[in-house]
């Protein structure tokens, strides 16, 4: 077996390890002074900033209709073909809508492209982070699950309209 | 021939042509709108602006003629420049609403926008408002607001379709394009107006906001309309046929298909009266059964009968193929009676597409050796089955007892009725056994339409025994990355075969020895054994057909 090369050898101080337990004791000791950074997850939860990409949502207007026109072009778009929309006409001054959204959650890998590419702002990434599910089938996220009320969103838009 | 020198390059022109179009047919696109290679020149969205040396000011491409020794430039700052500005100002009052549009993503000005514009607009006033949504016709929808008043659309009606119906009215920002008052624009060929609008302004109320059309996949094929056989593009997306479209073929349609082709050929392929799987009837009920024991109940009951106690009615919406394979089988049973039926709409014909003879393939049928049932024959079919002499009978892919309502009494008569049908139909109600036959959506083969030319078809939409990736189907992006978890491949695959692979199998049950795997070792047979057909193979025929040789085939009624 050849002997394993140190890069530097250990002084006669460091090889007694005292002075290194010492040491080390003392940034323990340092850091409980410290504020705290930990969470105390689900009691306390964490609040997200506006940049942060949680699972995509398409934004419900205050006159309660959704913006989405169902162009397709998030779905397009997206590298990992987790969205799909189904248009329809409605006689909104829109004219068209989405009957049929569907993200499924399995496929999707949160990287904003979507919200990116939509021409109306109807599609933007939440704050939600937590997604849980059973099966293959509950990861598919419909409208219903996908609609949020503007109010909700409103710090993500601000930061669309900032930095996009 | 004389040649003028297009952007460096020398390319060759027939005299009497244009610039555009002798750049066209070198391969050279000059972008255009208004211009179309069918219609007349009209020369009013100027974006096909080119500069010609010796000249004063620019020109349009599509209304100079092409003279010996010109120098065109299509792409010098100054024709750059003038496409540009002529983009611009097309922009200026279109709506911009892509998002909305179903054109787009086939649209010729969002297409040059990216190629020729700015990128943004200097434009601050409010753009001029028009109506949108109306209704032009029964199967168009008119957005004034987007259309960029190229024209086409009223040049092809007064020159193709001849009907006179659409004009423009009023001045300036407001023109607009309109039907008389009160008229509607319903003439047999409207959807071809949605076809050549460059801009999504005419667009197809059947299709309006079905898919995008990346979404699809396009498979060539050919129109079961009628016996014209127009060259057709089927878009399919899960699974699902969503629209036709008009394939080029100068001998055939040109550019053009007519609306009852375009709207009423294709819905019965992902229709509820799909027949799925084989059945057979026990104890008066149709009932479903495997394939292997649907095949042998009918080989082993035909077995049973002497050749002239069957008749045979093949069919002129089955392919060359199936007709050929059914007359195998006849000559394999001794059956001499071996007919089918004509489907011909008095009247109903014009000198544009339309045919009277409503099937695509009844010149094919009679060349393979089908006999067109006449008066005659059917009274003595009628005699034959009455006085019992006749027991069984063969139809496939035909409602022979919804056209020949007489049968529906004699079925009773009959001790065997075998059918293969794609939907279910009153025929499919007397059979004994059904066999579930795929559309012509569904399988390849080839049609011969009254033109004496032979085309093909191909599979567009998948069967249970189909794959779309093995099989060589055409494939759409998301046909290529889905899984069987995803919801949109889980379209309906229907349990069907070609009517031609079904008596393959009986045959060979009867103790035939053919081997047959393909569409292509059908057909390599039939040119191996009809006259007409010598030669011929898939390559050959191709996309755009190929005339059987020797013989000026035209329609005889």
């Amino acid at each position: 077996m050849v002997a394993k090369k140190r890069k530097k050898n250990l002084n006669f101080f460091e090889r007694i390890y005292i002075v290194e337990i010492i040491k080390g004791m003392i940034l323990t000791l340092k850091n409980m002074f410290r504020p705290k950074f930990t969470m105390e997850y689900p009691e306390v939860k964490f609040e997200p900033p506006a940049s942060y990409r949680g699972r995509p949502v398409l934004v419900l207007d205050e006159n309660g209709v959704e913006r989405c026109v169902a162009c397709g072009l998030c779905s397009r778009v997206c590298p990992a073909l987790a969205i799909e929309v189904q248009a329809a006409e409605t006689e909104y001054e829109k004219e068209r809508y989405p009957e049929k959204f569907e993200i499924n959650m399995l496929r999707c890998i949160f990287c904003g492209f979507c919200e990116e590419v939509c021409p109306e702002e109807a599609i933007v990434m939440s704050k939600d982070y937590e997604l849980v599910y059973t099966n293959r089938e509950d990861a598919i996220y419909g409208k219903d699950k996908l609609l949020v009320p503007i109010e909700q969103l409103r710090d993500r838009i601000e930061f669309l309209r900032k930095f996009k | 021939m004389p040649k003028i020198i297009l952007d460096g390059k020398e390319i060759e022109f027939k005299p009497g042509q244009t610039i555009i179009e002798a750049a066209r047919d070198a391969g050279i696109d000059i972008p255009h709108f208004c211009w179309h290679p069918k219609l007349s020149v009209s020369g009013n969205c100027r974006m096909c602006l080119v500069e010609v040396e010796q000249m004063p000011k620019l020109v349009i491409s599509c209304a100079t003629l092409a003279s010996e020794g010109m120098v065109v430039h299509t792409s010098s700052p100054k024709a750059v420049e003038a496409r540009n500005a002529v983009m611009e100002f097309l922009l200026i009052n279109h709506p911009l609403d892509c998002p909305i549009c179903d054109e787009a993503g086939e649209c010729k000005l969002q297409e040059y926008a990216y190629a020729h514009g700015r990128g943004e607009s200097r434009f601050e006033e409010m753009k001029v408002r028009k109506e949108k949504r109306i209704q032009l016709g029964p199967y168009i929808k008119f957005d004034a607001e987007r259309c960029i008043l190229c024209s086409r659309c009223i040049r092809f009606t007064d020159e193709i379709a001849k009907s006179h119906q659409l004009t423009f009215i009023k001045r300036g920002d407001k023109v607009t394009i309109t039907t008389f008052p009160g008229e509607s624009f319903d003439n047999p060929y409207t959807l071809n107006t949605t076809d050549i609008c460059p801009v999504g302004a005419l667009t197809n109320q059947d299709f309006r906001f079905k898919a995008r059309v990346w979404e699809m996949s396009k498979t060539n094929s050919i129109c079961i309309g009628c016996a014209r056989g127009c060259n057709i593009e089927i878009w399919v997306r899960n699974n699902q046929i969503l629209r036709l479209t008009p394939r080029y073929n100068e001998d055939v349609n040109s550019y053009w298909m007519c609306d009852n082709g375009r709207l009423n050929t294709f819905k019965f392929v992902n229709s509820d009266s799909r027949i799925d799987g084989p059945f057979v009837r026990r104890n008066g009920l149709l009932e479903k059964v495997s394939w292997e024991e649907a095949l042998s109940e009918a080989s082993n009951k035909l077995k049973k009968y002497k050749g002239n106690e069957i008749a045979f009615i093949g069919s002129a919406y089955a392919t060359n193929e199936d007709n050929f394979m059914f007359i195998k089988l006849a000559k394999l049973l001794d059956v001499k009676k071996v007919m089918f039926a004509r489907h011909i709409k008095e009247g109903d014909q014009d000198d544009i597409l339309i045919r009277e003879d409503k099937t695509p393939n009844s010149l094919g049928a009679e060349l393979i050796g089908l006999m067109p049932i006449n008066e005659n024959l059917l009274n003595e079919l009628f005699e034959e089955i009455s006085t019992g002499k006749i027991k069984v009978l063969y139809i496939i892919e035909d409602d022979i007892f919804g056209k020949y309502e007489n049968l529906k009494e004699l079925a009773k008569k009959l001790e065997l009725i075998i059918v293969h049908a794609t939907n279910k139909n009153i025929t499919t109600e007397f059979a004994d056994i059904l066999f579930p036959a795929s559309t012509y959506a569904e399988k390849h083969g080839t049609f011969v339409n009254f033109q004496g030319r032979v085309q093909r078809i191909r599979p567009a939409v998948a069967t249970v025994e189909l794959d779309r990736a093995l099989d060589g189907m055409s494939m759409s992006r998301w046909d290529k990355f889905g899984t069987p978890f995803d919801r949109w491949m889980q379209g309906k695959k229907y349990d069907a075969k070609p009517s031609w692979k079904i008596l393959t199998s009986i045959s060979t049950k009867l103790g035939l020895k053919i081997k047959y795997e393909m569409a292509e070792d059908v057909f390599e047979d039939i040119a191996n054994t009809i006259d007409e057909f010598k030669g011929l193979d898939y390559d050959l025929i191709s996309n755009n057909g190929i005339k059987i040789k020797n013989k000026a085939y035209e329609y005889i009624k």
